[in-house]
């Protein structure tokens, strides 16, 4: 297996303040990373560095073979991101957003079309087809939100926190969503505070006032912690935090 | 990939419940009502008469004055003071003080003297008052003379004669003046304020993020943000000369194409700087107060009420540096005296200028990522 994500050193300071400390973790082909933390531990600020919207202080990285200093414009040809805060056009028609963002990555009118009949079907969306975004419930939204990320079939996909505020069985499918997507050869790096879908993972990074304090898959965490579930690990790791969460 | 941007944004300012119908309103309304209401025509004033004679002739003179249209009697005082306090009270403009025994000094060839003094707060209107005033007063003399002695008006003829004529303007019309510097104001309104207000509503809905970590180049971006406000722009103009003609009827001196031309420089400029403020606003209020401070700087600075070249050096320096007052001086030039692209050499390099330099600004400070 190759690899996707490397990154060495990673730092991102803002004035004083350093959000993301040393980093470095490399994430497979085909994996499902979790990164895992507290709020403010800097996930987030980590994810946009690997994603060319941040641009990081000192270290290294390179996603899909690019490299986030000098070549961000062309990572971000390559991955698909789905933010924390839902980000689809609501004004437009949700088959009106997978053409949008479809064109943008590139695909073309013809290939568009197939893949949002194909999408529709899959999703059992066809009824929503032609409806404002607006108008669909949350959990609509959501995984509309994240097939829009890898309608264009990208190397990795980032998601942050993609699963928040909506109930444990929208959230299981959404998961089913994730598996699919592994299982077509998209990498998933995601953030999430749920411990349950840390379980789901292959392997989990577990960030703790900016720097990952331990990384492994869930099954060796939980036995060099001692711990019966990722929830005691993670209570374990990030007691230790001393930055006060936002 | 533009395709898909330009697709978006005309979808999303279509379904925008508010921005169509101000499309078509906002120049309806600026050039049905403006005309009016920002006038410097000097009508209404309200006068106070004095009239210590109670004659015919004293009668007489305040009956021309009021005849006039610019005045109306609003107040007959006993005295001075009396007067005074009706000026305090807003109840009177300007004070007219007809003396004892103007009938009689009049009749004797004595000569006489009226008073008038008028309300100066608003200096404009207290010495245009007093103008009209004096020129009632001086024609009401012309014609007593000739009444009263027929063989003085004759050898008082002047040796100099002026004729004098109004060019471009014929009868001063106000509204000739203000209908083209408010088709200006309406493209900068229209065309400076929504591009900025739409980037900042993307970035306060997290869709700009969607767009920021995606390839689009950052000048496709810009331009699919741009092409809606030129046509925006072009719908707004072209409603302005439908109602400039209908209304006004007003039609440019000067060709059409030369105004679109101007128009299209214009709106890619503004609309660039506001899109360069949307760049450093974070959220809607920002936006809003930046484009607010600027908009009003430009607008006094433009020549729109006040002519820029009795400003002092300092401000006619930064008059230079606002494209307002250049469209302003090109659409008054065309819309009246029928300039050509080679006579307005000046102002299409300053536009375009301010076009490029504005849309260079935008791209460059339109950061993907920070």
């Amino acid at each position: 297996m190759d690899t996707v994500i490397k990154v060495e050193n990673l730092t991102k300071r803002f004035g004083d303040f350093t959000a993301v400390d040393n980093i470095t973790f490399e994430v497979k082909r085909g994996e499902i990373f979790g990164f895992l933390g507290a709020n403010g531990a800097g996930k987030t600020t980590a994810m946009r560095m690997l994603c060319g919207l941040s641009i990081p202080t000192e270290g290294k990285g390179t996603v899909a073979g690019y490299d986030i200093f000098r070549q961000p414009e062309l990572v971000k040809k390559s991955i698909g991101y789905m933010s924390q805060k839902f980000s689809m056009y609501e004004d437009l028609k949700v088959w009106e957003n997978l053409e949008l963002f479809g064109g943008i990555y590139g695909m073309h009118d013809k290939e568009i079309k197939i893949k949002t009949d194909e999408l529709m079907g899959r999703l059992n969306f066809e009824e929503e087809r032609d409806q404002l975004v607006k108008s669909l419930p949350l959990g609509f939204k959501q995984k509309l939100a994240f097939s829009v990320s890898i309608f264009h079939h990208p190397q990795v996909v980032f998601l942050d926190e993609p699963t928040g505020g909506v109930d444990p069985i929208t959230r299981r499918r959404f998961w089913e969503m994730i598996y699919d997507a592994t299982a077509s050869g998209i990498t998933v790096f995601v953030t999430t505070h749920y411990m349950d879908e840390a379980e789901y993972c292959d392997r989990v990074s577990i960030m703790v006032d900016g720097r990952i304090e331990a990384l492994d898959s869930p099954m060796n965490l939980k036995r060099t912690y001692n711990a019966k579930n990722m929830d005691e690990v993670f209570q374990q790791l990030a007691r230790k935090s001393t930055r006060k969460a936002d | 990939m533009i395709k898909y941007l330009l697709k978006k944004e005309f979808k999303q300012i279509i379904r925008n419940p508010f921005l169509p119908k101000m499309i078509f309103m906002f120049p309806l309304m600026v050039l049905l009502v403006f005309p009016w209401a920002a006038s410097y025509e000097i009508r209404n004033l309200n006068l106070s008469v004095i009239d210590n004679d109670h004659s015919t002739f004293s009668k007489r003179l305040t009956q021309t004055i009021t005849s006039s249209n610019y005045f109306r009697l609003t107040d007959e005082s006993a005295s001075y003071n009396q007067a005074l306090k009706s000026i305090e009270k807003n109840k009177a403009d300007i004070i007219l003080e007809i003396p004892a025994d103007f009938e009689k000094n009049i009749i004797n060839r004595e000569g006489t003297k009226v008073m008038i003094s008028a309300n100066a707060v608003n200096g404009m209107k207290g010495g245009i008052g007093m103008t009209y005033l004096s020129t009632i007063i001086a024609n009401f003399n012309l014609t007593l003379i000739s009444e009263l002695y027929p063989e003085m008006a004759k050898s008082n003829s002047s040796v100099i004669q002026i004729d004098s004529q109004y060019r471009f303007n014929k009868n001063l019309n106000y509204q000739v003046f203000m209908v083209p510097a408010l088709m200006v104001m309406i493209l900068t309104l229209l065309c400076g304020f929504l591009p900025a207000m739409s980037i900042v509503f993307e970035k306060e809905l997290g869709t700009m993020e969607q767009i920021n970590v995606s390839p689009v180049p950052k000048i496709t971006f810009i331009l699919a943000k741009l092409i809606p406000f030129w046509l925006i722009g072009f719908i707004a103009i072209t409603i302005g000369f439908l109602v400039a003609w209908l209304d006004y009827g007003l039609i440019p001196v000067g060709h059409f194409y030369i105004i679109y031309t101007f128009a299209a420089i214009y709106i890619f400029a503004i609309s660039g700087m506001g899109i360069v403020i949307s760049n450093y606003a974070q959220t809607l209020q920002q936006a809003v107060f930046i484009v607010f401070f600027f908009m009003m700087l430009f607008i006094m600075l433009s020549g729109l009420y006040t002519p820029v070249d009795s400003m002092p050096d300092w401000a006619q320096w930064i008059a230079a540096f606002n494209p307002l007052k250049h469209l302003m001086i090109v659409m008054r030039s065309i819309y009246l005296k029928g300039s050509n692209f080679i006579q307005l050499g000046g102002e299409l390099a300053a536009l375009l200028g301010f076009a490029v330099f504005f849309n260079g600004l935008a791209v460059w400070s339109y950061k993907k990522n920070n």
